[in-house]
């Protein structure tokens, strides 16, 4: 029992869950295969709410689900079944530049660890509060009315430009207009 | 006996910095330009994870952190729909998405 009590349970979860989002995050990235690329990245999404929920940010948690999780994944799965090829297990393969890509990759990650450790030991400020809709819903609506309208008008823009852009331009068509 | 696992906001850090690295090796080196996309957004993903754990850890009672990850959230699945788009626009002209192939503005 003592043991038991000894342990923090959010620790716990986060080690867990840092763990799942690592390992799939680099199965997102080395299986062969698109399709099974994108479904480790759903697993992927799913374990960072997870660690949303570790910071005490269950609305931003519930965003990841419905909108990563649920949205993106799909329209990925859709945009690759619209340009499929015969061969899906040869989809995901790496270019010449792999190499050099590596000591990029290990010069920055390290940088960053590096400046992460030099920050300090920060304790919380305090507890985050617990109406958290409301608190964010007052916020954006009042202080940040201006880049949630922007925000708005970016989703409105990328919509119409994505239908535009998708949409098969027939070379009669083109011709007839200029 | 005790168990020493703790947890702070260096180890959000560590995990961010781990998942951008694995998220930027994938945009450097994928061939297929919707892996690129997917990689992408493992990129962002790990910005939140940053801007999440610095909102509870700093000012927690503002949630200026939690505006700034749904804003990058917006902004990312705004950022796949269209990337899908072109993508589809290109092989409709190209018939491949290999990264190698999208030559048309070199010299």
């Amino acid at each position: 029992m003592e043991l038991l009590d000894s342990i923090s349970w959010v620790a716990v979860a986060f080690h867990t869950l840092a763990a799942v989002a690592v390992i799939s995050a680099l199965l997102v990235v080395f299986v062969r295969n698109i399709v099974h690329a994108v479904l480790w990245l759903a697993v992927f999404f799913i374990s960072l709410a997870g660690v949303f929920l570790t910071l005490n940010a269950e609305f931003i948690a519930a965003i990841q689900v419905i909108v990563y999780a649920g949205a993106i994944c799909i329209m990925v799965v859709f945009g690759i079944m619209l340009i499929r090829r015969w061969n899906m297990g040869e989809t995901n393969l790496f270019n010449s530049q792999t190499v050099a890509a590596a000591g990029v990759v290990a010069l920055v990650t390290m940088l960053s660890a590096f400046l992460s450790f030099k920050s300090g030991v920060v304790e919380p400020a305090g507890d985050v509060p617990v109406n958290q809709v409301e608190s964010i819903a007052t916020a954006l609506l009042t202080k940040y009315v201006i880049p949630f309208e922007v925000a708005a008008l970016l989703l409105l823009v990328a919509l119409v430009g994505a239908i535009f852009l998708a949409k098969e331009v027939k070379a009669d068509d083109a011709d007839s207009h200029s | 006996m005790t168990l020493t696992l703790t947890v702070s906001l260096y180890h959000y850090l560590i995990l961010s910095a781990v998942i951008f690295g694995i998220g930027l090796f994938g945009v450097l080196s994928k061939k297929n330009a919707i892996a690129v996309l997917i990689c992408i957004e493992l990129m962002l993903n790990a910005i939140n994870i940053n801007l999440v754990a610095f909102n509870k850890y700093m000012t927690p009672g503002d949630f200026v952190g939690q505006l700034f990850a749904i804003f990058v959230i917006t902004v990312a699945a705004a950022e796949v729909g269209v990337g899908l788009a072109i993508i589809i626009a290109i092989y409709r002209n190209k018939l491949s998405v290999n990264l190698d192939d999208f030559d048309w503005l070199k010299w």
